[in-house]
């Protein structure tokens, strides 16, 4: 068999998936990993040396995390496993990555990109004081390092992951204090006959409500944020409800987000095309129903695709895998790929949702005050960005970046990028997707200038 | 409703106690971590912050927790920086939450 050089970035639910389709197609993909252990973030592993299990760490998700773990640990020796290493940028069909500190380049004739998803923000008055996190880092302290964020943290926002983080963290044995999510009830309702598709998650969303409520957790629906208190630590969270009343919380850590957007930089840098998903008001690139991207020798899979969670994840990336096998002109499992693009569009229609149950609060994000600092790298104001929309003329993303330095910071507009462009839409009075969307640049995310590059092996 | 009082650092320790220390210095403190933890998670345990803002000099202590946000820099002694929630804390590490060398900015608009 010729040597194909195939390359998978992630080693989450879909990367491991894909991986081990690779490998019993007979391939030996190289598998690159930021992290020092895989598992992605979802099923993020606690270090070497921690004591809890399984079921202690995921709760009813065990078994599948420990079915990614062990199928990923299987694959030891048929794989080339780079962890502890940072895909940086590519051009043409190479991969340049640098890995422990040292920088080297990865030809490839095929790339699956499996790059996941981070938590989608919303700005509010005082979220950068210390004690704010993302509901996924709020996350990954429980699951990675066995911390709460705070003695007595309120989780706000809204997606999933705002109920499943307040329980486990109830569950952990801390004291929260509220949570607040800026979806009406009665959207949770609406969505009910989309997401029975999957009757065991939405009852155990259902049943996460019942016991934070049993827990006398105080949850709230159709609220309004409206600024975090506190100078060097936060010491309350100030919101609205639905009826009108300003409410205080005191708390002294807030974990927040609003369901999750796709780490698509690497895709950008290949030069895929990408298409406004009109269900989630983002954009994401696009890709064929088995994760086949429109730039030949590029597959997509997973959160990093498309945001439809860990168990999607994992369909999409062996159908992905599949879809490059066949495309090198390897023999494919007909059967198996007919039955994983039959799960995936289960998996969609439950991610739409999950779309309708957890919208993503536009207004709440368009309408920041001119004070709010939306750029948490640069301390970038919505006024700026107004500002760059309105006196300046910026008709979309990539100008008002230039002007206001908005998304320009370290972080690359990961967290600052969707208010950024409801600010701008507003300000222009046009619809979000034609104000565009932040091109990837490189490197995707800082490297040291000392790296050494190593020769090419 | 009284505020929530913040006695030591921003993190609390729910378990997985029975680990080695780790002994670092922040800002010329020696603050104790244990062999396992990022220096985010040592650091966090002890103190309320991790740096201070480029822009606008308000103290930071982190936000992604998965080396996306960047908002987790810190300063060592010998001037270089890391990135800590995705940096194992080790032994002797020294630590600085204020930039050496490059000046704060001020929040324009």
């Amino acid at each position: 068999m010729a040597n194909h050089r195939v390359i998978v970035v992630g080693a989450g639910p879909a990367g491991v998936r894909a991986a081990q389709a690779l490998v019993r197609a007979g391939l030996r993909p190289v598998v690159i990993d930021e992290a020092d252990r895989a598992g992605g973030q979802i099923y993020r592993r606690q270090p070497e040396g921690f004591a809890r299990t399984h079921a202690q760490i995921y709760g009813a998700d065990a078994a599948k995390a420990k079915a990614v773990h062990d199928g990923f640990a299987a694959l030891d020796g048929s794989i080339d496993y780079r962890p502890r290493t940072l895909a940086w940028t590519l051009a043409d069909n190479i991969l340049h990555i640098v890995s422990d500190g040292e920088a080297s380049v990865l030809p490839f004739d095929a790339l699956l990109l499996a790059t996941g998803a981070t938590d989608r923000m919303v700005p509010i008055p005082g979220w950068t004081t210390p004690g704010c996190y993302s509901l996924g880092g709020s996350q990954i302290a429980l699951k990675a390092q066995a911390c709460s964020i705070g003695a007595r943290p309120v989780f706000m926002g809204t997606g999933p992951l705002l109920y499943l983080v307040a329980y486990q963290y109830m569950k952990a044995g801390v004291d929260v204090a509220a949570v607040l999510d800026t979806a009406p009830f009665a959207a949770q309702v609406r969505a009910a006959l989309d997401l029975a598709v999957r009757p065991g998650l939405l009852a155990r969303g259902i049943m996460f409500r019942l016991r934070l409520m049993a827990a006398k957790v105080s949850i709230e629906n159709g609220v309004t944020p409206l600024a975090v208190e506190g100078e060097d630590g936060v010491t309350a969270i100030r919101y609205r409800l639905a009826s009108g009343e300003e409410r205080r919380i005191a708390c002294d850590a807030i974990g927040m987000g609003y369901h999750l957007r796709s780490e698509t930089q690497l895709a950008d840098l290949a030069g895929c095309p990408f298409l406004f998903d009109t269900t989630t008001q983002t954009w994401r690139p696009e890709a064929d129903a088995d994760g086949r991207s429109p730039r030949a020798g590029v597959y997509l899979a997973g959160d990093g695709a498309k945001v439809f969670g860990a168990d999607a994840a994992e369909a999409a990336g062996e159908l992905a895998a599949l879809a490059l096998t066949s495309d090198l002109g390897l023999p494919v499992d007909e059967a198996r790929v007919a039955r994983l693009r039959t799960r995936l569009k289960m998996f969609d229609r439950f991610r739409r949702g999950l779309a309708t149950a957890f919208p993503w609060p536009s207004t709440l994000a368009a309408s920041a005050d001119d004070g709010v600092m939306v750029c948490r790298c640069e301390g970038i104001t919505a006024g700026t960005i107004r500002e760059a929309a309105t006196v300046k003329d910026a008709p979309e993303l990539n100008r008002a970046k230039a002007l206001s330095r908005v998304g320009m910071g370290r972080c690359q507009g990961r967290f600052c990028g969707a208010a950024a462009a409801e600010i701008l839409a507003a300000a222009r009075g046009v619809p979000l997707e034609q104000v565009g969307r932040l091109r990837g640049a490189a490197p995707v995310k800082p490297i040291s200038f000392t790296a050494p590059a190593r020769e090419p092996a | 409703m009284s505020d929530i009082p913040r006695s030591s650092g921003q993190f609390r320790r729910l378990g997985e106690l029975d680990r080695a220390e780790v002994m670092i210095e922040v800002d010329g403190k020696t603050v104790t971590g244990l062999v396992g933890d990022s220096v985010l998670i040592t650091v966090l345990n002890s103190c309320g912050g991790l740096r201070k803002a480029d822009f606008g000099g308000g103290n930071r202590a982190g936000f992604c927790l998965m080396g996306a946000c960047q908002d987790c820099w810190m300063w060592t002694a010998d001037g270089n920086r890391l990135r800590a929630c995705t940096t194992p804390v080790s032994e002797g590490l020294q630590l600085i939450t204020t930039s050496s060398g490059e000046d704060l900015w001020p929040i324009i608009g």
